[in-house]
């Protein structure tokens, strides 16, 4: 089976911003989501992705097509949708449809009308009056319509508002019926990733700090909470990503939970006395301040 | 969200609103249809497998299990356990039974006034 992509050893350099050795794979059928701080490398990730930057170093695989070589046959497949594309303000989303539909034969007419209902959009109105909610929303139907096998879709539900992140949400989960279509994601909001990526690429100062299966990265991660006086090693363990202590509780994010955790805390003379796990957001603040080890 | 899917078909499945041998969505249908991950899916249906409470055919789908005798006797086990944790900690708190009879009453009347589905980990 074909990846929906592939990087190896990626760098790409920028004067103030290098992108080093980035190596990843999204298997077809899959949704990756791309987490990390502004100026993590997000968006240069999936510039490289669509061609629109060119690596310094390192290949990419698109489809099965190898970037810069392949980059007709590779874009034909994919669908691109970030903040910073235009759209004609004079023109209305119904002309913007015509010229999407004259470059791309596999437009759907069924599904572009779909979602034009779905995201409330009026198909006469110049772009120019549109609230940016609405732009976003135009952006991402010229996108799906095109039905490519690889969305790249740079921050999809910035700056919406819940109702609207809710259509595109629901939009983007419509994708994962077919089996053949895979997406890249990259969002601030860790919840939208948290609900719909089957994987998490998490990038950090231009570095991929980890990249797994949503399940087991979050089964990394706990909680646990404990009474007790503050062993002065704890913070040295490899598994122990923050602590902090108030009084004589004590709180414990680890980054490599195991089973015999609880009970080496408890040698240390700790009382454990809660382990929860952790939500996605928590996890990158703490992988984020613990200087990005995850 | 993996525990929404649990709740949803465990729920439904003891209730008998879906009767064994009936066939569940496929993980791809019900993961577009919750909007939750493919994979979140995945593991749930895993998990309710181990449980007893569904079975997969591979390469059909998956079924509500035939037998749902496994299931209930899990489920029958981890009431059991939380019963005998009650009692230890009613006892710390100095209840007497009938103290410990009227929170379970009290936990009741809570539970049923909010409309959620059966919340709890599978055993």
């Amino acid at each position: 089976m074909t990846a929906a992509f592939a990087v190896s050893g990626l760098c790409k350099r920028y004067p103030h911003f290098a992108l080093q050795d980035v190596s990843l794979t999204l298997a077809e059928g899959e949704v990756m989501g791309l987490v990390g701080v502004n100026g993590a490398g997000k968006t240069t990730l999936l510039r490289l992705l669509t061609g629109l930057a060119a690596p310094d170093a390192g290949s990419i695989d698109v489809l099965g097509h190898r970037l810069p070589q392949a980059q007709v046959a590779a874009k034909r497949g994919i669908g691109f949708a970030s903040e910073d594309m235009r759209l004609y303000r004079s023109q209305s989303l119904d002309w913007h449809i015509a010229l999407v539909r004259q470059i791309y034969p596999e437009w759907d007419d069924n599904y572009a009308a779909s979602l034009m209902r779905r995201f409330d959009l009026r198909a006469q109105q110049p772009i120019g009056g549109y609230s940016h909610g609405q732009r976003v929303k135009a952006l991402l139907l010229l996108c799906l319509a095109r039905r490519p096998r690889l969305l790249l879709l740079d921050e999809p539900t910035t700056g919406l508002d819940p109702v609207a992140r809710a259509e595109v949400l629901e939009a983007l989960a419509d994708v994962l019926r077919d089996e053949r279509r895979s997406v890249l994601f990259s969002s601030h909001n860790t919840h939208d990733v948290e609900q719909l990526a089957d994987h998490i690429a998490f990038l950090h100062g231009g570095r991929l700090l980890a990249h797994r299966d949503k399940e087991s990265f979050l089964d990394d991660w706990r909680r646990v909470l404990c009474l007790g006086s503050l062993p002065p090693t704890l913070a040295n363990w490899p598994e122990v990503a923050q602590v902090r202590s108030a009084g004589s509780q004590i709180e414990v994010k680890l980054r490599a939970w195991r089973d015999d955790l609880p009970e080496r805390l408890a040698a240390q003379g700790l009382t454990v006395q809660r382990v929860d796990p952790m939500a996605l957001e928590d996890i990158f603040v703490t992988a984020v301040r613990a200087g990005g080890a995850a | 969200m993996y525990q929404q899917i649990i709740d949803q078909i465990t729920t439904r499945v003891m209730a008998g609103d879906w009767l064994p041998g009936q066939a569940l969505p496929s993980i791809r249908e019900l993961a577009a249809s919750s909007g939750v991950s493919v994979i979140t899916v995945k593991r749930a249906y895993e998990d309710l497998e181990r449980a007893g409470l569904i079975a997969t055919r591979h390469g059909k789908g998956s079924v509500v299990a035939e037998r749902l005798d496994q299931a209930r006797g899990l489920f029958e086990d981890a009431l059991t356990r939380s019963l005998v944790d009650a009692i230890a900690h009613a006892t710390r708190l100095g209840l007497d039974r009938g103290q410990l009879h009227q929170r379970l009453d009290v936990e009741l009347d809570a539970a049923e006034s909010t409309p959620t589905p059966t919340q709890g980990n599978l055993p």
